[in-house]
């Protein structure tokens, strides 16, 4: 790996990214919508739901956009020829790699610092741990996204392929990370099945910081999430080839 | 300068069951500016993979600056512009070279040399995406510019292009390889051939003819290219 090499895409994402407002308008404005749309559900009825779910969805968000976005932008750099131009270069893959996941990384954690700041600070999310800590459970939920984004994109041919990914990946996680029903009481089977996804390490972090102001399981939850991210850029880089037929 | 750049023997290339090179054997010399020239889908790009390095199914011996084809030590000595253009369309011209001038590691002056090059100084701030496909493909080759390679690849670099600027283009293709480096650029408008110190005609994965314009015309009798290219695929047939 080459920092200057990591930093030059890096910059570059960014820059694509500040061109395209819509995009980037999207990314910061609609996780802040999705959060006060739940709070204004419960405000009347049971605003304690707001409290129980909106950490599980402060870990989601992030993750959901992510996957997407980093998905659709690495296919189009397989299929422009831009990244057999780049791998014809003196590029690592994990220059590749590592410089979309910092680029996203900050992306995300302007997005989460605006809807965590949203829901605790406005609209009164209950929390026991540190915000910050919470904050930094997102920004690693969404490097999650970059990760496993970055990894489907090799097994797309085109963009419709790739956002389809987002039901196979994703959605499965959502039902069994313990939103719906806590993974406890789960059958068995799909017990140990939410057990090796990472959104479930996610969702549990985020629930943790709610409930106790000890943080010794949020930590260790966040090392299980950062450990996928590790792994998932693994899997990417060895999906990105530089001989092709 | 007088040394071969590239040496291929017995190169044999699969793309899933299909063979599509079958066993080829040339070598390209440094100084000079060798054509690749054939009908599409006759190879040329295949080719052109391969001696880069992207090319995966192959067999048989490519050497290049006396490196295997597609060593790490290579990445900074061969520079490729494939067919289609390969830059971002969501940035300037100015945006997409400064970042693989950032990769290659070369410094900010070469950006504006490469711009003007390719005659895209106009453009250096427009956004890629909304350039015309020429304009598009020149952004392309600017990039292969802007560190002075030893092996230049071009695939179809003149394609659709303004003839003015063609004749401008193969002029610098020509002080490139003055300079010392190789240079091989596919075409698949036999009009080109004249331009280039060097030959290959190929037809269906096989090179069909090697040599200088001048000797290929002679040895078929022919006054053009074309006209030689057909002698040669009759007389084989």
């Amino acid at each position: 790996m080459n920092p200057r090499v990591t930093l030059a895409v890096t910059t570059r994402v960014l820059r694509q990214l500040r061109r395209d407002h819509r995009t980037v308008g999207m990314l910061l404005v609609v996780p802040c919508v999705l959060m006060t749309l739940l709070w204004w559900m419960f405000r009347d009825s049971a605003p304690v739901v707001f409290d129980r779910l909106g950490p599980g969805l402060l870990a989601l968000f992030p993750f959901i956009i992510m996957f997407l976005v980093t998905s659709v932008t690495t296919l189009r750099e397989r299929s422009s020829g831009t990244l057999e131009r780049l791998l014809s270069m003196p590029m690592g893959r994990l220059d590749f790699l590592v410089g979309y996941a910092l680029a996203f990384g900050l992306v995300a954690a302007v997005q989460s610092a605006l809807a965590v700041g949203l829901s605790v600070g406005v609209l009164g999310l209950d929390l026991e741990g540190p915000v910050w800590l919470l904050a930094v459970v997102a920004i690693a939920d969404a490097v999650l996204g970059t990760a496993l984004g970055l990894f489907v994109s090799a097994f797309a041919q085109t963009e419709f392929q790739a956002v389809q990914f987002m039901p196979v990946v994703v959605l499965p996680q959502i039902l069994l990370c313990g939103l719906f029903v806590a993974r406890a009481d789960l059958p068995s089977v799909l017990h140990a099945v939410s057990d090796v996804l990472p959104l479930s390490y996610a969702v549990d972090a985020m629930t943790t910081l709610t409930r106790t102001s000890a943080t010794g399981d949020v930590w260790r939850d966040l090392a299980v999430v950062v450990a996928f991210v590790l792994g998932g850029l693994g899997l990417g880089s060895a999906t990105l080839r530089r001989r092709t037929p | 300068m007088v040394n071969n750049a590239v040496e291929v023997t017995g190169l044999v290339v699969q793309r899933g069951r299909k063979e599509v090179l079958h066993g080829l054997g040339f070598s390209i010399a440094g100084g000079e500016v060798t054509g690749l020239l054939g009908p599409s889908g006759c190879g040329k790009t295949t080719l052109m993979r391969a001696l880069v390095g992207v090319q995966a199914g192959i067999t048989g011996a490519i050497t290049v600056l006396g490196l295997p084809a597609g060593s790490a030590p290579l990445r900074d000595r061969v520079g490729y512009v494939t067919q289609a253009a390969s830059v971002y369309d969501d940035l300037t011209v100015a945006e997409n070279l400064l970042f693989f001038a950032d990769v290659l590691g070369v410094g900010r002056d070469r950006i504006d040399a490469s711009i003007e090059a390719v005659d895209l100084t106009a453009d250096r701030d427009s956004v890629v995406g909304n350039l015309s496909g020429g304009q598009r493909s020149r952004a392309s080759l600017a990039v292969a510019l802007l560190k002075e390679p030893d092996l230049l690849v071009l695939d179809e670099p003149t394609v659709g292009l303004d003839p003015v600027l063609r004749q401008d283009l193969w002029a610098m293709f020509h002080r490139i390889a003055e300079a010392g480096a190789a240079v091989l650029v596919s075409s698949h408008v036999m009009d080109e051939a004249e331009r280039c110190d060097r030959l290959l005609l190929m037809r269906d994965g096989r090179i069909i003819a090697d040599g200088s314009p001048t000797e290929i015309k002679a040895k078929a009798g022919a006054d053009d290219i074309e006209s030689a290219f057909l002698t040669i695929v009759r007389g084989a047939a």
